[in-house]
């Protein structure tokens, strides 16, 4: 058996991890579903700047807001519906009676998705990079990473508490990840700066970590980025803090709390319940 | 001794979400039930009878409404994660794991939640892939193998983390004969192994749980209406065994009367004068000698010799008043 709950933990977690991140070389598709058509739309936005003659950093924007997409895709196809699908195939009762963590089963899930979307998100920005001419000027190379952790792990946080809620919706949680696409690309400002839908929204919007994580990256990678900010990134990242911890500890609350329901009443594991 | 699992008034209620939308179903009725260490143990009940729902509450994912389970000593309700270090438990029908994965990225996979070493759980998954025919299968994807071959890796999934007790939830359903051989002759083997492990088998298979199991608990309704060894059981019925001889050149039958443990006797000539036909009720299971003895110690020939027992089929219709499909 194991060593100590850590190393059992780290196994859990990779052995999770694993057919997510061994998924994308069995299914070459992925680039043409995951990197080719987004560009589309990236090209749609770029586009429609490059007729408004805006300034050159807003091409900038949509090539990054459009990598970014993949990762609110990933948490609401891949994250938040996967324990619901787990359910369905029948293992989420062989996850929940083994003897490990369930955050470590959920982390391995983030940390697959998070290194498949990771690899989809780089092909579509060099794409597009090269696709529409560019530029970028990084000042900071550790803030920008320390930006995009932070968002990452607040991100799949909040992939991970919505895992649970979502099971316990059951086969309604596809229409609330519908519901979440759309009215969300728009709120995030994935291809504009949030500032633009004014303060009080730009904040409501800050519940979704791309939000800020965003704002951080553009003011990082574009010159101009600053201009167009919402926040300074040092308070962009103290707040992505902020929500890491939040989303981390109801995370954990969450899946505790479907798993107290699913054993008291069977909704989990017996499939007529 | 400690048993390996002991269930003491054990009942599961199943409410409706909205009292418009259902009937309360009691799944178990206060059930009691010890299994000791090296038991195979059967559960044989119709679907719906609780069999399920009992290896739902000992794997630790279903709470009782009210009564205790004991896993190895362990509180099922409260000492969760003892009691899962030391279970497994496998389904029929199952189709766990992820189909773009190889058999033995699967098997891996599930062995690193319960903290293999990859080295020993490769180990492992190598011996048990050769005891199932399933070696020259360990590189296919998941969602090419056949219904039996699927099954066959889920049965592996659940003994590559060598747990003291398994739960096997009608592990050959659905598999063609060899598979389900395969199956049963594996777990009787591991069983054997090694006299801590346990096996709680559940199954609506008669001659599964007959061919297998050293006791037996007969469900219906959520109550246990029996629970004992398969012979045992069969006595129950109060059916004796019958045992039916061909003899060839048997002239004189005067002498069966008097082999002891014998319940009753009857002789019919065959059409062509040929042969006879013997039938014996048996009271006492030793007679049999006796009687074969006294048909050749008369110089006759036996052409056939075929005994009859009652089944537990018999005996569930004698518990439950039907049968069990």
């Amino acid at each position: 058996m194991s060593e100590g709950p850590l190393k059992s933990n780290l196994r859990a977690i990779r052995g999770r991890a694993y057919p997510r991140l061994i998924g994308s070389t069995r299914e070459p598709s992925w680039f043409f579903f995951d990197v080719v058509l987004p560009l589309f739309t990236i090209a749609g936005y770029a586009y429609v700047y490059r007729f408004l003659e805006a300034d050159a950093e807003f091409i900038g924007y949509v090539v990054l807001g459009g990598a970014m997409t993949a990762f609110w895709l990933n948490i609401l196809w891949s994250m938040a519906s996967q324990l619901y699908w787990e359910k369905e195939i029948g293992n989420l009762s062989l996850y929940l009676m083994a003897p490990t963590s369930r955050m470590a089963i959920l982390a391995g899930m983030a940390v697959g998705g998070l290194v498949e979307t990771t690899i989809q998100a780089a092909a579509t920005v060099v794409v597009g990079v090269i696709a529409f001419d560019v530029i970028f000027s990084l000042g900071s190379p550790v803030t920008l990473i320390i930006v995009f952790a932070v968002t990452m792990i607040a991100l799949y946080g909040m992939g991970m508490m919505f895992a649970s809620l979502y099971l316990l919706l059951g086969r309604e949680a596809y229409h609330l990840s519908s519901l979440m696409m759309e009215p969300i690309y728009f709120a995030t400002g994935f291809y504009f700066p949030v500032r633009c839908l004014g303060f009080w929204a730009a904040a409501g919007a800050s519940i979704i970590p791309v939000t800020l994580g965003l704002d951080a990256m553009r003011q990082l990678i574009f010159p101009a980025g600053a201009d167009d900010a919402f926040l300074s990134v040092n308070t962009e990242i103290a707040v992505l803090c902020v929500l890491c911890v939040v989303f981390m500890v109801l995370a954990r609350y969450a899946l505790r709390y479907m798993e107290y329901l699913g054993k008291t009443t069977g909704r989990l594991t017996l499939r007529w319940q | 001794m400690q048993h390996a699992v002991e269930i003491q008034s054990l009942t599961r209620v199943f409410r409706p979400k909205k009292k418009k939308e259902g009937k309360v179903v009691t799944a178990l009725d206060s059930v009691d039930l010890r299994i000791d260490r090296g038991e195979l143990f059967g559960v044989l009940g119709p679907n719906g009878a609780g069999k399920t729902t009992i290896l739902k509450i000992l794997s630790t994912l279903l709470l009782p409404t009210s009564g205790k389970a004991y896993v190895a000593g362990f509180d099922v309700a409260k000492d969760l994660l003892e009691v899962r270090k030391r279970i497994n438990m496998v389904s029929g029908g199952e189709i766990s794991g992820y189909g773009l994965l190889t058999v033995r990225e699967n098997l891996w996979m599930f062995s690193q939640f319960y903290g293999l070493k990859s080295k020993e759980a490769h180990r492992r998954i190598d011996v048990l892939l050769d005891k199932f025919g399933l070696r020259d299968k360990d590189k296919e994807k998941v969602r090419t193998l056949s219904t039996g071959q699927r099954q066959k890796m889920n049965v592996i999934r659940g003994f590559v983390t060598n747990p003291e007790i398994i739960f096997l939830d009608e592990p050959t359903l659905g598999l063609d004969v060899n598979a389900a051989r395969t199956v049963r002759e594996f777990v009787v083997d591991w069983i054997r192994e090694d006299r801590n492990r346990t096996v709680l088998l559940t199954t609506h298979y008669m001659m599964e749980a007959d061919e297998l199991c050293d006791r037996i608990a007969i469900i219906d309704d959520g109550k246990i209406l029996a629970c004992d060894t398969p012979d045992n059981l069969k006595k129950l019925v109060g059916m004796n065994s019958t045992l039916t001889l061909s003899v060839g050149g048997l002239n004189d039958i005067s002498d069966f009367d008097s082999i002891p443990g014998i319940g009753n006797f009857s002789s019919t000539m065959d059409a062509g004068g040929n042969a006879t036909t013997l039938r014996f009720i048996l009271e006492d299971e030793s007679s049999v000698s006796d009687i074969v003895s006294t048909v050749l110690g008369k110089g006759s020939k036996i052409l056939s010799l075929q005994k009859t027992e009652p089944t537990l089929e018999d005996v569930f219709i004698k518990l439950v008043g039907r049968g069990l499909e």
